[in-house]
């Protein structure tokens, strides 16, 4: 119950944000987020932003997550 | 999609599960996910399956329908009695049986129950039958609790009076709290993401400063999921529990300033009963007197029959972790997913549920 989907925003309308998520559009209350512009990626759960994705963080961890795959293929390969 | 596929990739899940088998070695750890998205996500993308042994994975208190008892059930049942009245819920809560009855048998008898995405179309409902009484099931945690809230905002501010929600929500860190002093042996917490989001990794410290335990929070990618447990394996191996922040896209210390002030404005902190655990101080939310025409509890004055609590059913032990779903007798021979008997079951988060359709 606590699912929450990450969507782009296409329009902006006072506290309603119309966002497009894997090319379905609907219209979410962003009325708990700070600032939101067009084209940023915000978490939705239950028709409303509960934050906007901090982009930067998000590739920090892809970054993270790239260097333990690393990690383990040279551990792999020095057990081979 | 962005943010979802790169966190999807299986060469980084397999890799990031050799880590975790390098860094737990024979050591045996109990890891309990708290929240009940994630027992979903776990079982729905087979980490379990790709864990060692001896990790042990058990689930907590975080299915909010689970843990919901049956007297509140039988309280929205008997407000679905009344006339002129339309009940609106998550899909979740409608098939949970109550003591006698749920809400999908009195839909069968003809009461007005309707399945809602958010507390925004109840409102929409309200405006479009100002004839009948609109009461929406007020069931979650801090994820939701910020959307019930913002819906007696509107409806106060716009003078809307047909409008009420039966408020069950609740928060977590009590329950934590409750697990750790409890009989369950817990090495890590896998911390719930979106909870998170909303009141902040911050909101975790008195708990982590009065019982240190490997803490990590995640989110609901195989990698995310994975990545906290790494973390979590690499905290218990060396004994130096830390809180820490697996999730840092979304979850930051202080967490959504703006939903918080909003729970503060419209709920006050109650003492809650949970299925299983019992009450617990603190844990629950309640609609602040300044907005009692928008509780429904104040609101109508029903009779609420007798609580009975389901024979046999040993949802209660589940939800602390202190047993496995095939550790219940009732667990695929009488209790299943087509005829549930325990609220672990019939909730698609349920504990119950998710071991009957992905296997244990």
């Amino acid at each position: 119950m606590c699912l929450a989907v990450p969507m782009q925003i296409e329009k902006i309308e006072n506290e309603s944000a119309t966002v497009n998520v894997g090319g379905t559009k609907r219209d979410v209350n962003i009325a708990f987020l700070d600032d939101a512009d067009i084209g940023d990626y915000i978490l939705v759960h239950a028709g409303f932003a509960i934050k906007k994705i901090d982009e930067k963080e998000a590739e920090e961890t892809v970054k993270l997550l790239n260097k333990m795959a690393e990690i383990a293929r040279n551990d792999n390969s020095d057990q081979s | 999609m962005k943010y979802i596929t790169e966190y999807r990739d299986r060469e980084k899940a397999n890799a990031i599960a050799n880590r975790i088998v390098a860094v737990a070695k024979d050591q045996s750890m109990t890891i309990m996910e708290v929240c009940g998205t994630h027992t979903m996500a776990l079982a729905r993308f087979g980490i379990r399956q790709i864990l060692p042994q001896n990790i042990n994975l058990i689930s907590g208190p975080g299915c909010p329908v689970c843990v919901t008892p049956n007297r509140y059930l039988d309280h929205a049942i008997a407000l679905a009695r009344q006339d002129n009245t339309i009940i609106c819920t998550f899909g979740d809560m409608i098939k949970v049986p109550g003591s006698t009855s749920s809400l999908e048998s009195e839909r069968a008898r003809g009461q007005d129950i309707r399945i809602v995405y958010s507390t925004l179309d109840a409102l929409e409902l309200a405006r479009n039958n100002i004839d009948k009484e609109i009461i929406f099931l007020g069931v979650g945690f801090e994820t939701t609790a910020p959307t019930i809230a913002a819906s007696i905002d509107i409806a106060s501010r716009q003078s809307i009076s047909n409008y009420s929600v039966l408020c069950a929500n609740k928060v977590v860190p009590p329950a934590l709290l409750a697990l750790l002093s409890g009989r369950t042996e817990i090495d890590g917490f896998i911390l719930p993401g979106h909870v998170s989001t909303i009141i902040g990794s911050e909101s975790y410290t008195p708990i982590f400063e009065k019982h240190p335990v490997a803490c990590s929070i995640a989110g609901f990618e195989p990698s995310d999921m994975l990545e906290a447990i790494y973390e979590l394996a690499v905290q218990i191996s060396s004994g130096d529990p830390k809180l820490h922040n697996s999730y840092r896209r979304v979850v930051t210390a202080n967490g959504n300033i703006k939903a918080k002030a909003l729970l503060n404005r419209i709920f006050e902190a109650s003492d809650a009963e949970w299925r299983g655990i019992g009450n617990i101080p603190e844990s629950g939310l309640s609609i602040r007197d300044e907005f009692s025409s928008y509780d429904a509890a104040k609101k109508f004055n029903v009779t609420i029959e007798e609580t009975v609590e389901p024979a046999g059913c040993r949802c209660g032990e589940i939800l602390t972790g202190n047993i496995k779903p095939a550790d219940c007798p009732l667990f695929g021979n009488n209790c299943t997913p087509s005829h549930p008997i325990g609220a672990c079951m019939v909730s698609s988060e349920g504990t119950c549920a998710a071991h009957f359709k992905y296997g244990s």
